[in-house]
């Protein structure tokens, strides 16, 4: 497993995706990682970064996808070309990539893994949900794959004897999980330092807490 | 001076590179059985700090002294356990299974019930049953600092740690808590002000050593602790943004000593205060 690191690094671009942003940095020393894990971002006049999967992984990038609704990620969106922030990772368990027929999940701003996901494994097919016509803008993202708008539900169009692999809003993992109790899912917490110092992550899965950020944030669900 | 870290702000079994930066490594807190901790969500950031309500979720001290103390000492660093509990029998025990650390009293934590002995009571009763150097973690709420602090040294503290978070509240978007506890522990660059304060009022009460933290960022904050009269500064929220704080932190209080016409840092000591007492006569 690559090392995690943290260091200053340049913001190539910020670009609009429906009301989500791309984030792109320079690279530098930083491993990519397997998708699904995360970094840590500093978010600028913020007490605690931002945890962030990585989203794109083009030569000498990292590119993050979020959705700005709170200061961080707000001030995140808002960073200027050229501006510095400190990234650190990668960070937590990604996806396993060892499965035959998979299909890849994505809920929102759940899809931010799924792109990278899909390069690894060679583009398996993807169902994608959204709340509007706006937000589904982000499916470019991902060429060829199925998408939903609210209120349709990825559940109803997914195939279930698929490897599942999935991201998104908790009722829609809970909703996936149902249907296929192997997948397996990136989950999401608020996040203070991602590397187990806290124990602030937790997320109650099947009765027991996990901390995210070293156990997960992507868990098996049985 | 030590550069430690806050309880609860770092895990050296996950980060033992972190932990090895620092003069001594705290642990989390310590209770006799194992504890989840409070249900998710339990952090939230704020405007100029963080709420958190982890709750002292820790394998129970049975786990710790025969698993997790082992890994920690084979680190070589330093290793002080946080001793928690909900009464005076629960510190007692765990302080008499503790060899060779150094013990500190969380006497303090928001976000679990108290327990119904006083912090000088506890203290006392610890100081019976174990030789190990013994320091108490006060909470920033008393009114007399001065006097609880004497309490503790009487009850046979080698040294205070202050302070613990401050307990408070966030509101999301519709008005409701964002912790599910409601209430967790404030902590953060906004709380450097309260701990400097009761730094400086403990200083006045007692020559035993303090452990100053609450809101450090940077070498100048650590530096400002010391002028308060902390003998040792630790760090606790900034880990959590920045887990090369240790290393920085170190460089710039030579720095910042320095510019203020210090050859060390722990020329500084207590300077705030004797410009206290000055005016005062």
């Amino acid at each position: 497993m690559s090392r995690p690191r943290r260091e200053r690094r340049s913001v190539v671009a910020v670009e609009a995706v429906g009301p989500y942003a791309l984030v792109r940095v320079e690279r530098g020393g930083i491993d990519p990682g397997v998708p699904g894990q995360f970094f840590m971002l500093e978010a600028p006049g913020r007490v605690l970064p931002r945890p962030m999967s990585l989203c794109l992984a083009p030569r000498s990038e990292l590119a993050f996808l979020l959705d700005p609704i709170g200061p961080g990620t707000q001030a995140l969106a808002a960073l200027d070309v050229g501006a510095s922030i400190a990234v650190f990772g990668p960070l937590g368990n990604g996806f396993r990539l060892d499965v035959p027929r998979p299909l890849l999940v994505g809920g929102g701003i759940g899809i931010a893994p799924l792109p990278y996901l899909a390069e690894a494994l060679e583009h398996p097919p993807a169902v994608l949900g959204f709340r509007s016509e706006h937000h589904a803008e982000a499916a470019a993202l991902l060429p060829n794959a199925e998408v939903v708008i609210d209120p349709v539900l990825v559940t109803e169009v997914m195939q279930t004897d698929r490897d599942v692999l999935a991201c998104g809003p908790e009722p829609m993992l809970e909703a996936v999980r149902a249907l296929c109790p192997e997948a397996q899912l990136a989950w999401e917490a608020p996040m203070a330092c991602g590397y187990g110092a806290c124990y602030g992550c937790v997320v109650e899965v099947e009765g027991e807490l996990k901390r995210l950020c070293v156990e997960g944030p992507v868990l098996c669900s049985s | 001076m030590l550069l430690l870290n806050a309880s609860g702000c770092l895990d050296a079994v996950t980060a033992p590179e972190v932990a090895c930066s620092l003069d001594a490594f705290v642990t989390k807190t310590v209770t006799p059985e194992p504890r989840d901790g409070n249900a998710p969500v339990r952090i939230a950031e704020t405007d100029y700090g963080m709420l958190n309500a982890i709750g002292l979720a820790n394998p129970g001290r049975g786990t710790f002294i025969a698993q997790t103390l082992p890994q920690l000492r084979e680190l070589g660093v330093s290793v002080w356990v946080s001793v928690g509990g909900f009464c005076v029998r629960d510190y007692v025990e765990t302080c008499a299974q503790l060899d060779d650390v150094t013990i500190e009293l969380n006497l303090s934590c928001p976000n679990v019930d108290e327990a119904p002995e006083s912090a000088a009571e506890i203290v006392a009763a610890c100081r019976e049953v174990t030789a190990n150097p013994l320091y108490a973690k006060v909470s920033p709420h008393s009114w007399d600092m001065g006097e609880t602090v004497r309490a503790i040294e009487a009850a046979g503290a080698d040294g205070i740690s202050m302070i613990n978070t401050l307990r408070g509240v966030a509101l999301d978007g519709r008005l409701q808590p964002k912790l599910a506890r409601a209430s967790g522990g404030y902590s953060g660059p906004a709380l450097k002000p309260v701990a400097l304060a009761a730094v400086m009022a403990a200083r006045r009460a007692t020559e035993l050593p303090i452990v100053g933290m609450g809101g450090v960022q940077s070498g100048r904050d650590a530096l400002e602790l010391i002028a308060c009269g902390a003998t040792h500064v630790a760090l606790g929220t900034v880990l959590f943004a920045d887990h090369d704080a240790p290393q920085r932190v170190r460089a710039e209080l030579l720095e910042e000593a320095t510019r203020a016409g210090f050859a060390r840092a722990d020329d500084a000591y207590c300077t705030a205060l004797e410009t206290v007492a000055k005016l005062a006569n």
